[in-house]
């Protein structure tokens, strides 16, 4: 870790001028992913602007039937808070599916956004990686890529997301608040994350003077028929190989309306208009969610270790929508596959 | 836009900061800490304060060894800066035990053999102690998820789990 300055913001528009101030500066909040970054040599802040002092810890119905979570509400707190539990289960059902108790307790819901990739290269200083050092290469392409992406990479990437509640909130349609020099905003959940492109090094499409000051879900939570399912190398305490988050409404056996969201396979959470489609007006079996699968993965491109994933994901996602029709969420404690 | 805060650029000096004075409450006793921003707050208990029953193990937040409580919360001591936590009340596990009695869970990993080579040990005690105080634990299959962010190499698990059922007052 290198030598940085310490300070603290007082409320959020003092922390966007310290922000705006330096451009080399960081927010922290839980540090989980920064300080690690920062140990590796990663991350190089200047200056660290602790923001856990600021009035971002709310959880609140908004007038319209959805909920305001403050970008500092902690990822344990919000996976256990009564509303959620309530109304919007998978996502705290993909919470706990993320990171250790001990984690979950110190994370924000804002840094969970701005998380970033696991991918080894990224992390190991030594090699190229056009994330860390843009225009160094991609060691991951022609190297170990067991855990990297099959959709939406470029030559430049091929890293993937590694967040469990962002996968949730793609399929809720979760809206993104943020506050910068000349005001607030608001971005839709599936803007937020970006595909690499030619520009990997932007995780996300906050600008480097914003900071985000909560997380709204709309009314429709899914809280019926929904799961969370989540693929991974060890039970626990791991990421995710593939997951994926999916809800969908029901009248009898027809599906009115469907949410499809895929973890540990993109730069962002993948989610894909054409399989949601394709599911409405179905009946809920196993060749509707066959055909949402192979809509889903079309583009799907394997690599010299991953190319499992197109398969494992196929199936995920036809166990997961079926545990969603059968109203039998995915278990994050006992987990057998059912 | 502006240049990523990862691009390495060697030889740019950045100026030493000052030492930033930090107020603990660890056990019970307030503690004055003039430490620098990048200290963790493993590194202030076990350097600084000298209370080395925490322990470094990965250092990155995968092991579990370095778990305290913060204001009651379990959290990895080692991913924390300390200057962060100034005025927390912080519970080692040299604060466990009460009046020369041990705490009921460092008892029950003793009565369970809950341990071989020891070096996780103090980290899954006060693991365990968040884990009973937050209360969402309930069947041995939630227990093994939720002490999940603390590895025994030595695979002590079964004993651990008994211990902390014991603790909790479960068959």
């Amino acid at each position: 870790m290198i030598n940085f300055q310490y300070a603290r913001a007082n409320d959020v528009a003092d922390a966007v001028r310290q922000i705006a101030a330096d451009p080399k500066a960081k927010f922290i909040a839980g540090g989980t992913n920064l300080v690690d970054l920062m140990k590796e040599d990663v991350e190089r802040p200047s200056r660290l602007i602790d923001i856990t002092r600021l009035p971002l810890k709310a959880v609140e119905e908004t007038s319209d039937g959805g909920l305001r979570i403050g970008a500092l509400v902690p990822n344990s707190d919000l996976a256990y808070h009564p509303l959620i539990a309530e109304r919007y289960p998978m996502l705290g059902s993909a919470l706990l599916a993320g990171a250790s108790a001990q984690l979950r307790n110190m994370a924000s819901t804002g840094g969970n956004l701005l998380q970033r990739t696991r991918c080894y290269y990224f992390y190991d200083t030594a090699t190229p990686c056009n994330k860390r050092d843009p225009g160094s290469g991609c060691s991951a392409i022609a190297g170990l890529n067991r855990m990297h992406a099959i959709l939406g990479t470029t030559e430049s990437c091929i890293a993937t997301h590694p967040s469990d509640m962002c996968v949730a909130l793609t399929a809720l349609d979760a809206k993104i608040h943020v506050a910068g020099p000349t005001g607030e905003r608001s971005i839709a959940m599936t803007d937020f994350h970006r595909l690499p492109g030619t520009t990997p090094q932007r995780d996300t499409n906050l600008q480097a003077d914003e900071i985000i000051t909560a997380v709204e879900l709309p009314a429709r939570g899914f809280a019926k028929n929904y799961t969370y399912l989540k693929i991974r190398d060890r039970l626990s305490y791991a990421f995710a190989l593939v997951s994926v988050a999916a809800a969908m409404e029901l009248d009898g056996d027809t599906i009115t309306e469907a949410r499809l969201a895929l973890g540990g396979v993109a730069h962002k959470p993948w989610r894909d208009p054409n399989a949601e489609a394709a599911l409405r007006g179905k009946t809920a079996d196993r060749a509707a969610f066959a055909q949402a699968a192979d809509l889903i993965l079309r583009d799907a491109k394997g690599y010299a270790h991953n190319a499992f994933k197109i398969d494992l994901a196929r199936r995920v996602i036809v166990r997961a929508l079926t545990q969603a029709a059968k109203a039998t969420p995915q278990s994050q404690s006992n987990k057998k596959i059912r | 836009m502006a240049p990523s805060s990862t691009t390495r650029r060697i030889g740019e000096p950045i100026p030493a900061p000052e030492k930033i004075p930090v107020k603990l409450i660890v056990n019970g006793v307030e503690r004055q800490l003039s430490v620098a921003p990048w200290t963790t707050l493993l590194d202030a208990l076990r350097d600084h304060l000298d209370l080395t029953g925490t322990k470094k193990g990965c250092d990155h937040g995968q092991c579990g060894a370095c778990t305290v409580l913060v204001d009651s919360r379990r959290v990895n001591s080692c991913l924390t800066l300390a200057v962060m936590k100034d005025g927390a009340e912080v519970t080692t596990v040299e604060g466990l035990a009460k009046n020369g009695a041990l705490h009921p869970l460092q008892q029950a990993f003793i009565d369970h053999d809950a341990f071989q080579c020891g070096y996780c040990t103090s980290g899954q005690i006060c693991s365990g102690v968040g884990l009973i105080a937050e209360g969402n634990a309930k069947t041995a299959d939630e227990i093994r998820e939720l002490m999940s962010g603390n590895i025994c190499r030595c695979g002590c698990y079964p004993n651990i789990l008994a211990a902390i059922q014991q603790a909790m007052g479960r068959p």
